[in-house]
């Protein structure tokens, strides 16, 4: 391997791991508030936008991000609707994200126990304040390993943002790769970067974790 | 007379075409305590659920103080505030400490100042015993500290009547008085209660009134002298008879056979 190639290339990384980072998290954001919403919506049963949410998470869900993408990019401008590669690849993300967000969020609001939720209505809560104080706390501890799973493969997904011509990492690793034609050097330089964004992402959601579990948060065993 | 709290009338309940309840009616004054006896599976809890809305019934009405509360849907949490109600498995918020279990709903649902129902609380809290565990974790607490804790949450509401759930059923027996004491102090100081529960003795001595409920239906009715020395249904007498023990050496009529034997 070439230590001098490596070095030289460090800054091209640095710009390629910033928008990797910076539209990896605007995506990550977006998609827990939007996943946040769909899953309320199933919860509450609200009027038809729960099956609209339910829609369009099965729809999210079950196609790829990179379709989605071609969608956004190349389908859309065809009916007058054009996006920038920056809007596309967030909106793209938040997508994808919303829908996995919201399974997430489910998942957790189904584990708080029936009658946490009746002891809240007992002491005259309404069903707002009751999700606020009682249900989503508890829920939000249990979901807390699935939301880091999401944000972890959200930031890996970002890698089909090259397809927007956006100079993420991949794409950064792919242009030196093809011009340079020094693969080994260029992939290893790819896997250390995407590894020094998430390793402390990972880390982060065990401390988390750990914090909530001595904290006592989501106790089950009530006797 | 005093006045009628609560008024259930003709009470119908069924689950997937299963009737709980058939035919309930009940009337309980104000500082009334009604104690509801009766079998497993005879719809005791399913009659305090219902009075609360935590289940909605079949056919019938509940009425809180002359307003209808049964049937409704919208601004329950209203009638939720006036009706204190404690579960067997004492439902304590785990993520909040003592104190904050107590003030969520006077807080919240009330609107009333933090500080004001803060000092409520510690004065209640000193008065079941539990001072010392005011901002303590609900875990760190035996299953009795959080029945008593749950006890002063559902007070702290104010509330017109307490539904009281086999609040002891979970319960080491050692803990089981610590809990009822609370409970006798809250009828001594004239709250209105409806408790359903399976300690005989503790209803006895709580009691205005019993309601001994089979088969969905309120079989009988009386004064807890009456009901639990002279009770008028076989049933009820059959009820009672389970919670004695024939003695291990065979009853008194066996041992005289014994003795003739001999």
């Amino acid at each position: 391997m070439d230590g001098s190639f490596i070095l030289s290339h460090v800054p091209d990384y640095l710009s390629g791991a910033w928008v990797t980072l910076r539209f990896g998290l605007y995506g990550v954001l977006c998609s827990l508030a939007l996943g946040l919403v769909c899953c309320l919506l199933c919860y509450f049963r609200v009027p038809i936008f729960h099956w609209i949410a339910k829609g369009y998470i099965e729809l999210a869900r079950n196609t790829p991000l990179l379709v989605q993408l071609f969608f956004l990019y190349a389908g859309l401008p065809r009916v007058g609707i054009r996006f920038s590669a920056e809007a596309c690849a967030v909106i793209g993300l938040t997508f994808l994200g919303g829908a996995y967000m919201s399974e997430a969020f489910r998942s957790g609001l189904e584990s708080v126990d029936r009658a946490q939720v009746e002891a809240g209505a007992c002491i005259g809560l309404t069903a707002g304040q009751n999700m606020r104080y009682v249900i989503f706390p508890q829920a939000l501890a249990t979901a807390i390993p699935a939301l880091f799973a999401n944000v972890i493969f959200l930031i890996k997904e970002t890698s089909v943002f090259s397809v927007l011509a956006m100079m993420d990492l991949m794409n950064v690793a792919d242009t030196l790769r093809t011009s340079g034609g020094r693969t080994v050097e260029v992939l290893f330089m790819l896997i250390v970067a995407y590894l020094l964004i998430l390793l402390p992402v990972s880390l982060l959601a065990t401390l988390v974790e750990r914090r909530l579990r001595y904290a006592g948060f989501g106790d089950q065993h009530s006797v | 007379m005093a006045d009628t709290i609560l008024r259930v009338e003709n009470v119908y309940k069924s689950f997937d075409g299963q009737d709980v309840l058939r035919g309930v009616s009940l009337q309980i004054r104000e500082g009334e305590v009604v104690v509801i006896v009766g079998p497993s599976g005879c719809g005791k809890s399913t009659l305090l659920r219902c009075i609360n809305g935590l289940e909605t019934i079949s056919s019938g009405n509940i009425f809180l103080r002359d307003e209808k509360i049964s049937g409704r849907t919208k601004d329950l949490h209203l009638v939720r505030q006036k009706i204190g109600m404690v579960f067997q498995s004492y439902d304590l918020f785990p993520h909040m400490k003592v104190m904050d279990n107590l003030l969520l709903g006077p807080t919240r649902a009330l609107s009333r100042p933090r500080a004001d129902v803060e000092k409520e609380a510690l004065e209640m809290l000193e008065r079941v015993g539990l001072k010392d565990k005011a901002y303590a974790l609900p875990r760190t607490l035996s299953g009795g500290q959080k029945q008593r804790t749950a006890l002063v949450r559902a007070m702290l509401m104010h509330p017109e009547i307490l539904l009281l759930d086999e609040i002891t059923a979970a319960l080491d027996p050692e803990m089981v008085s610590e809990v009822l004491n609370v409970v006798i102090d809250l009828a001594r100081g004239g709250m209105t209660m409806a408790i359903v529960t399976h300690e005989m003795r503790f209803a006895e001595a709580v009691a205005d009134r019993v309601l001994f409920l089979e088969d969905g239906v309120v079989l009988e009715e009386g004064k807890p002298e009456e009901f639990f020395h002279t009770p008028k249904t076989e049933r009820a007498q059959r009820f009672l008879q389970s919670f004695t023990y024939a003695s291990k050496r065979g009853t008194s009529e066996k041992q005289s056979k014994n003795n003739l034997g001999d």
